[in-house]
């Protein structure tokens, strides 16, 4: 806390300006310089670009005011890659600071530096790299497979989608105004209590995942409405592809979990500005509470990001390999059964805290068990294989780099449920190379499976087939020399954030892990060049709507798919109902009916941006400003349920010139 | 089937109902608090929650008209999934915290000499007695 800038005295809090003063500009820092002048120059070329290319009518009428579950979907991708080339950057940081500060040297990176980094990656990561991508493909994907024309609520969606962009502006503009917080990304009291932490970066943690966290819930709530409400007429649930079903259970555990982390964070919030004393060490307050309250939420999280990963690979195994899922309804059931358990695991977060044998014995058995339904997952795309045409198209190398990285870090994951085990490995980086061997293995791989898998769904042309092969096999091979080495350090004891260390025999093993984050960016390079090159090369790579031979209803459409999805209303008879209907040599009517839709509306955008202005001023304590905000965008809401003006009919001539157009040429 | 949908949203004797029931399960509590009857704190607690549990299911009941045939059971089956959940958390939170305490915060005397017979692991023998119960 002694690094604390220009805080030593009890601040005083101007009534215009809150606490914020010039002192928390971080301009004496040349990274923070660097960054925010690399920042401001893209900026102003962006801007320029869009000026001359006359584009910012077109972005704000087609897309940031956009309601289609397509567009938003694509803006959530978007959102996911931009903030994970920032939570890359801080990897790579915390990695060359790691590679140099040992044996005495401090490397580049200060303490008080080097904490905001390692918090700035994990909750960026997880809130708005992981969750952005996941949220993105659920709704690009889901309610074409099950022949709805949108979401159950596609303002909602246009809302939830702006006030997870608004979070993610809030711990961006901690990057320049003030500092974030440098506690760990989920905040542990009593550090992250006003005893321990009085600067704004904890401020910053908590309202940045308050307004995410609004989106991310009422995400949930309506893409489960939109599963129950809005399937096409003759799906019975399980009809439904398996992408779909991960994409219920993962949002059932939205819903049910993500109001544990608002309740719990909300609770940290009371005891930082109003004095409660819910996790302080005195007046009757527990910090441990707050441990076991937030890996309830915790818990279920990590698996509300690899369920509908799962639901990816599944339909990629199948589609590539020609059959139908090997036993679909034992997978559907392995998710409903990791849905249930993963609330009964949290406590394996923390088996040293001294909850005592039997605590420990059953968190331990009950995480052992959970091991099984996502085994039973692993077999299931094996035998998918099995004896299939497997095509090694570039998702399905995703999908086998996936299978084999997952399951090693399965097996050390089951290995730390074991806590005995736990007791000597707690905190060590054998732990963090077991949750990124589970995240990037899982998640990262099953993102980019899914973003090659369904680009030519949502564009029209295929990615470049040898560059997502490079990016492949650099994240690939990267992954293990960027991780393998952790757990060989978790082994010797390393513990986890290490700004700096004495034994030199520990310096290798960084060294080869920077190397492998080295091979990850190339990685990382070889996606964003095949983004650029296939949409360079797109007349040459452009592909029919079906281009993969899949199975499932998406892929009825033109691609990209018309506003309104599906030209006419289809009746499902089946599963994989798409390959039914290519072998019965489907052909849409011709016979069209107008279409309803719903209407754009700015309020989701206007709503995040009050949202953001209510954030930022209750960081800094400008409580005027705080004030007008909420007030402002709790009027504006109740104004919004006014506007009656809220939809809109496709005429049938002009569904039919649609799909004139679409009609492969 | 206007019989059904009529009762979905309820009539003004249910809504009556459950006002009037609402208003006694919050008045009971204060009730035991302010009345100062001859009851233990445990016990005191112990009937102010499970009035409020009984409140949330009132509330359920009468005015978000929980029953078994709206939307064809989905209805119910969430808030059976909802309440296994909350009662996962709070049981699971209780026990764990309770064992926490029980290993980890300064004794009294009183607590010393309660856990002193199983000294080796205090642990099993107090929460074998207390980790059910809760």
């Amino acid at each position: 806390m002694a690094t604390e800038p220009a805080l030593t005295a009890p601040e005083t809090i101007s009534p215009i300006f809150g606490r914020l003063t010039l002192d928390w500009i971080p301009y004496h820092e040349p990274i923070l310089v660097g960054t925010f002048a690399g920042i401001v120059l893209g900026g102003i070329a962006v801007v320029a670009l869009m000026t001359y290319f006359r584009l910012w009518v077109p972005l704000w009428r087609d897309w940031l005011t956009s309601v289609d579950h397509k567009k938003i979907g694509i803006m959530y991708m978007i959102l996911g890659f931009v903030m994970f080339i920032r939570g890359f950057a801080d990897a790579l940081m915390m990695r060359a600071q790691q590679a140099l500060a040992a044996g005495g040297s401090e490397g580049y990176l200060p303490p008080h530096h080097f904490d905001q980094v390692f918090t700035a990656h994990g909750v960026i990561m997880i809130f708005f790299v992981a969750m952005a991508f996941v949220t993105g493909i659920m709704n690009y994907v889901m309610p074409q497979q099950i022949g709805a024309r949108d979401v159950a609520f596609p303002f909602l969606n246009n809302f939830s989608f702006w006030m997870t962009v608004a979070g993610a502006l809030l711990v961006n503009v901690s990057l320049f105004i003030g500092e974030f917080a440098r506690v760990g990304w989920l905040a542990f009291p009593p550090l992250s209590g006003s005893a321990f932490s009085h600067g704004p970066g904890v401020d910053y943690y908590l309202w940045s995942l308050q307004i995410a966290g609004v989106g991310t819930t009422l995400s949930g709530v309506n893409l489960i409405a939109t599963i129950f409400k809005m399937r096409a007429k003759g799906m019975k649930l399980f009809d439904m592809p398996v992408f779909t079903w991960t994409t219920l259970c993962t949002n059932v555990l939205i819903v049910a979990a993500f109001p544990v982390l608002t309740a719990t964070l909300t609770m940290l919030t009371l005891d930082r500005y109003l004095g409660f004393h819910f996790f302080t060490n005195d007046m009757g307050g527990n910090s441990m509470m707050y441990i076991n309250l937030i890996w309830i939420w915790g818990h279920p999280e990590v698996y509300i990001l690899i369920l509908p990963i799962f639901g990816v690979f599944s339909e990629i195994v199948s589609t590539f390999s020609g059959k139908p899922l090997f036993g679909y309804k034992t997978m559907v059931w392995a998710t409903a059964c990791i849905m249930v358990l993963s609330f009964v695991v949290w406590l394996h977060h923390f088996f040293t805290m001294g909850s005592g044998a039997n605590v420990n014995a059953f968190f331990g058995i009950t995480t052992m068990i959970i091991a099984v339904p996502t085994g039973v997952k692993i077999f299931n795309w094996l035998f998918t294989m099995y004896k299939g045409r497997v095509r090694f198209e570039v998702p399905m190398l995703w999908t086998t780099g996936f299978i084999v990285t997952f399951t090693i870090g399965g097996m050390t994951g089951v290995l730390l449920a074991v806590p005995p085990v736990d007791f000597q490995l707690h905190n060590t980086l054998f732990l963090i190379a077991h949750f990124h061997n589970v995240i990037i293995g899982g998640v990262v791989f099953g993102v980019y499976a899914a973003v090659t898998f369904w680009w030519p769904k949502a564009f029209g042309f295929k990615l470049d087939d040898k560059w997502g092969r490079r990016s492949f096999w650099f994240w690939f091979v990267g992954f293990y020399f960027a991780f393998m080495p952790l757990y060989a350090l978790g082994l010797m004891g390393v513990t986890r954030r290490l700004n700096a260390y004495m034994d030199q025999a520990w310096q290798i093993y960084f060294v080869v892990a920077a190397f492998g984050a080295v091979l990850i960016a190339c990685g990382i390079a070889c996606g964003f060049i095949n983004f650029a090159y296939s949409i360079i090369n797109r007349k040459k790579l452009a592909c029919g709507p079906d281009p993969w031979d899949a199975r499932t209803l998406e892929w009825a459409t033109q691609s990209p798919p018309a506003p309104y999805n599906f030209p006419e209303n289809i009746v499902v008879h089946g599963r994989d109902e798409w390959w039914r209907m290519k072998q019965n040599g489907f052909k849409w009517s011709t016979n069209y009916q107008p279409i309803h839709m719903p209407n754009s509306t700015s309020t989701g955008i206007v709503l995040a941006a009050g949202a953001l202005v209510f954030g930022f001023a209750m960081v800094w304590y400008i409580w005027w400003l705080a004030a007008i905000s909420l007030l402002g965008c709790i009027g504006y809401a109740i104004a919004h349920t006014f506007n009656y003006d809220r939809d809109h009919w496709i005429p049938a001539s002009v569904v039919a010139a649609t799909e004139r157009k679409g009609e492969p040429a | 089937m206007s019989a059904h949908s009529h009762s979905s949203h309820g009539t003004m004797g249910k809504l009556m109902t459950g006002f009037g029931l609402s208003a006694l399960l919050t008045v009971v509590p204060f009730a035991i608090v302010m009345g100062e009857f001859d009851l233990s704190r445990e016990w005191a607690i112990g009937l102010i929650m499970g009035l409020g549990a009984v409140q949330i299911i009132v509330h359920l009941v009468y005015f978000l008209h929980l029953n078994s045939s709206n939307e064809g059971g989905w209805t119910l089956a969430a808030t059976i999934l909802a309440a296994v959940i909350l009662l996962i958390v709070l049981a699971g939170s209780l026990w764990v915290m309770h064992n926490m305490n029980a290993n980890m915060m300064p004794m009294s005397p009183g607590n010393m000499s309660e856990m002193s017979g199983g000294e080796a692991m205090p642990v099993q023998t107090h929460d074998a007695s207390h980790g059910t119960d809760h």
